[in-house]
């Protein structure tokens, strides 16, 4: 069998998608001679970008983006990338959701700019200006810097996408499974997370059921300052809103394992739409009483820490909100 | 005039850009770096919890994993004005120890290495770990991802996940350490020495005997003459968890100390209306604009601003490396050689190994005594480490619930702003001449910032590799002369 052709693009993120495929270790070593990496932009391989462009159509057979939407380049080469892989792969929670950054939704562009360049306290700006598109400095030099499109977007809202990977980055071992996955063909159905399909609760070892025992409801909303969960309870029974239950737990109950709650960066289980609201519900569904819905602090921001983009609520314009229409 | 755009393949990534200018005879009149990147998390941190901030905070950056957390971390315990317990310290001092090792590793090999191993001028498409790996032998690279990976081990240990991790509360921190965990990370710790060890060596092989290089790193084409900060212990040595800032004017005299909340009174980032990212200055000397030499106001940190503030390291073999490099430089400094960060960095990969080691063989790390008590009303705090890159700063106020009503976040790389545009200018002044320019002078200006490892809005690393450039050559009516990439 020829070796697959694999193309690898960080678009807007972090660059820790990048670094969890380094964290492959010496296994690294061994998987790139198995593989035809065709390009690795910035990084590996000796192909140029412009000889992306120049590839025929569906002549790569695997391509990762990692990176949510934000700018129109990331919007030109998700649509490269598209256009050259047959399948085509939303590496990572940004590329699947929008990831952290797209909490920028819930505030205009306008607020993210004026905050960081007028009235953050070490800013010194006396003539309130903010950067230009277009400036002229010294009155000689012309310098242009890229427009900010007032949002951020997933990878689905750009281009057709094939398979999701989870996690804020996918856990090495999870990035092992998924090359294995590719290498030996065994991709699950078009449009379908790459998962071992089971929820962080399912392979927490805090779990009650798991360990013969009924979960108890939640009598009482806590933040991780209020005190430190018991050694092996459940931090959701406990009142720690851990959103493992609705979690893909690829990354093997990395938060709990710490006495720390889920806050959904794999991605959602199987079968929901709306990590958001299907996580809302979740754990809405636990409380004893109705009274807890209002101690939950900042509910948008922990429901949706990792899914704005990608959820009904969508993004914020101008003193509305607008909505995703479902697919 | 004629312009010439160098600029990151914006495309792919949309970092940064270089602009040069040249006069009418082709030599450069002046260059900026730019900033095109923007996330806005100081705004939208705004509403949350703040101890969901460190872990939150982290995805400012995946390659600066441990950095982002360790700096919130901190400024939680200011918000509750709490002293985290004497082991918690520990336990953060150890994972931001462990970060650096790993962080430095992929630095070095990914991005400084390959410029020296395969040489400057060098076919560009070799230039990058898989080259450096085929040049040093597969063995040789293996060997050093896999001790590279204790180090990510250790961190996975300590903080949960081993990348943007979550351990860190206000006051200390989510899980105490085992004896079995101590015993494992302390065999782990065997492998970041030898990593030290072997980066040193690889450092001497390939740059110290080669006098073509040693040219390059104490000559005058990669220089940025300019202050200094970095954070000292109470021996003046050099610590990245914690202890007091120290700023020195560019010959060497101290300018000022200042600890916390005193940053406001140090330091100012002025708006720039060509770049996303703000350039900060020195109060005291005030906004001179983008100059060095004398009377400059702009202030570099990261490794070569810690050799140059500290006096020396907290560990013998580091010490003994500083010893040598501070020789190299006639005894003298600082240094403002810019070429120097990358063997300052060398020299810290190994120094934050042996303290990794030191911590682990001291069985009080395993103390179950991991969290103070919160006792009083959260308020505003600042934290403020030396990140890999340099120093630095995060500051929160929350309202009596705990919810963060300001944040504000200096990173690295911002403040090194300043000190890349000019040592970027000067490096291009020098390369480029009579309107000649070529593959080899690209890198050659590249080689300006790497060794800043270049982490614009600490949003956008062009990590494990290099930046891509584009190079347009204008003349002065806007006619396009010259395209070049380096992609």
């Amino acid at each position: 069998m020829s070796k697959p052709k694999v193309a690898f693009l960080l678009s807007g993120g972090c660059g820790g998608c990048d670094m969890s495929i380094v964290d492959l270790s010496d296994a690294l070593v061994d998987v790139i001679p198995q593989l035809d990496i065709v390009f690795w932009a910035p990084t590996v391989a000796d192909v140029k970008y412009k000889d992306l462009e120049e590839m025929p159509d569906k002549s790569i057979d695997v391509g990762l983006h990692s990176g949510c939407i934000r700018l129109d380049e990331n919007e030109h080469t998700a649509k490269v990338m598209r256009a050259k892989c047959k399948v085509l792969i939303a590496y990572g929670v940004c590329a699947s959701l929008g990831g952290i950054q797209g909490m920028g939704n819930m505030h205009l562009k306008e607020s993210l700019l004026e905050y960081a360049y007028k009235y953050s306290p070490s800013t010194d700006n006396p003539d309130g200006i903010l950067p230009q598109t277009k400036c002229l400095v010294d009155g000689k030099y012309e310098l242009e810097l890229p427009e900010f499109m007032p949002h951020i977007r997933t990878l689905d809202q750009v281009v057709d996408v094939d398979y999701y990977l989870g996690g804020c980055p996918p856990h090495y071992t999870h990035v092992a499974a998924a090359v294995t996955a590719i290498l030996t063909g065994k991709l699950p159905a078009p449009g379908a997370w790459i998962t071992n399909g089971k929820a962080v609760c399912d392979v927490c070892k805090r779990n009650p059921t798991a360990n013969g025992r009924e979960r108890k409801l939640i009598s009482s909303v806590k933040r991780t300052i209020d005190g430190s969960p018991t050694a092996d309870g459940c931090l959701l029974e406990e009142g720690y809103l851990c959103l493992g239950p609705i979690t893909q737990g690829d990354c093997g109950s990395s938060c709990p394992k710490v006495n720390i709650p889920c806050r959904g960066c794999g991605g959602p289980i199987p079968g929901v739409k709306d990590y958001g609201m299907r996580a809302i519900s979740a754990v809405a569904a636990l409380f004893d009483k109705d009274e807890l819905v209002d101690q939950v602090p900042s509910p948008t921001k922990l429901f949706n820490r990792y899914s704005l983009p990608g959820s009904i609520l969508g993004r914020k314009i101008g003193g509305f909100r607008t909505c995703k229409k479902l697919k | 005039m004629q312009k010439i755009e160098i600029s990151p393949m914006t495309r792919l990534e949309g970092h940064g850009k270089i602009s040069v200018f040249l006069d009418d005879n082709g030599n450069v009149d002046n260059a900026f770096v730019q900033t095109v990147e923007f996330r806005g998390y100081e705004r939208f941190l705004q509403g949350m919890p703040i101890e969901e901030v460190p872990r939150t905070v982290s995805t400012v950056c995946g390659v600066c994993r441990g950095v982002h957390f360790s700096a919130a971390a901190k400024a939680t315990d200011g918000v509750y004005g709490v002293e985290p317990t004497p082991t918690a310290k520990k336990i953060r001092e150890l994972f931001l120890n462990a970060h650096y090792v790993e962080d430095h590793c992929a630095i070095l090999y990914a991005l400084g290495f390959p410029d020296f191993v395969m040489g400057p001028t060098s076919d560009p498409a070799g230039r990058n770990l898989i080259g450096l790996i085929s040049a040093v032998g597969t063995e040789t690279g293996k060997l050093v991802l896999k001790k590279r990976f204790s180090a990510v081990k250790i961190i996975e240990i300590l903080g949960g996940k081993p990348l943007h991790s979550v351990a860190a509360l206000p006051g200390g921190w989510s899980k105490s350490i085992s004896e079995e965990e101590r015993l494992q990370m302390l065999e782990l710790s065997k492998d970041l020495i030898e990593l030290g060890q072997i980066t040193l060596k690889v450092f001497d092989d390939v740059v110290l005997k080669n006098e073509k290089y040693m040219e390059l790193v104490v000559g005058d084409s990669y220089k940025a003459i300019v202050n200094y900060m970095a954070t000292v212990d109470e021996n003046g040595k050099c610590n990245y968890y914690d202890g007091t800032q120290k700023v020195i004017d560019l010959n060497g005299k101290e300018i000022v100390r200042f600890k916390g909340k005193e940053y406001l009174d140090v330091i100012a980032e002025r708006t720039l209306p060509w770049s996303y990212l703000k350039m900060p200055y020195l109060k005291s000397i005030g906004w001179k604009g983008v100059v060095d030499g004398e009377g400059t106001g702009l202030y570099a940190v990261g490794p070569l601003a810690r050799f140059n503030v500290c006096d020396g390291f907290n560990t013998p073999q580091a010490q003994e490396h500083y010893e040598k490099m501070l020789a190299a430089f006639g005894g003298k400094k600082p240094v403002h050689n810019i070429l120097a960060y990358h063997w300052a960095r060398a020299i810290e990969l190994l120094n934050a190994a042996e303290r990794v080691q030191e911590l682990l063989s001291d069985k009080s790390i395993t103390d179950p005594d991991v969290r103070a008590k919160l006792t009083n009303k959260p308020n505003e705090g600042v934290g403020i480490i030396e990140a890999v890159r340099g120093t630095l700063i995060h500051h929160y106020k929350t309202d009596d619930k705990g919810i963060v009503t300001d944040a504000n976040l200096i990173v690295a790389t911002t403040n090194n702003k300043g000190p890349i545009n000019v040592a970027v200018r000067r490096a291009a002044k020098s390369f480029i001449k009579n309107g000649i320019i070529n593959e080899g002078l690209i890198n050659m200006v590249e080689m300006a910032y790497r060794p800043y490892d270049i982490c614009f809005a600490c949003a956008t690393h062009a990590l494990p590799g290099r930046m891509p450039l584009e190079i347009d050559v204008y003349e002065k009516n806007g006619t396009h002369l010259k395209k070049m990439r380096n992609f």
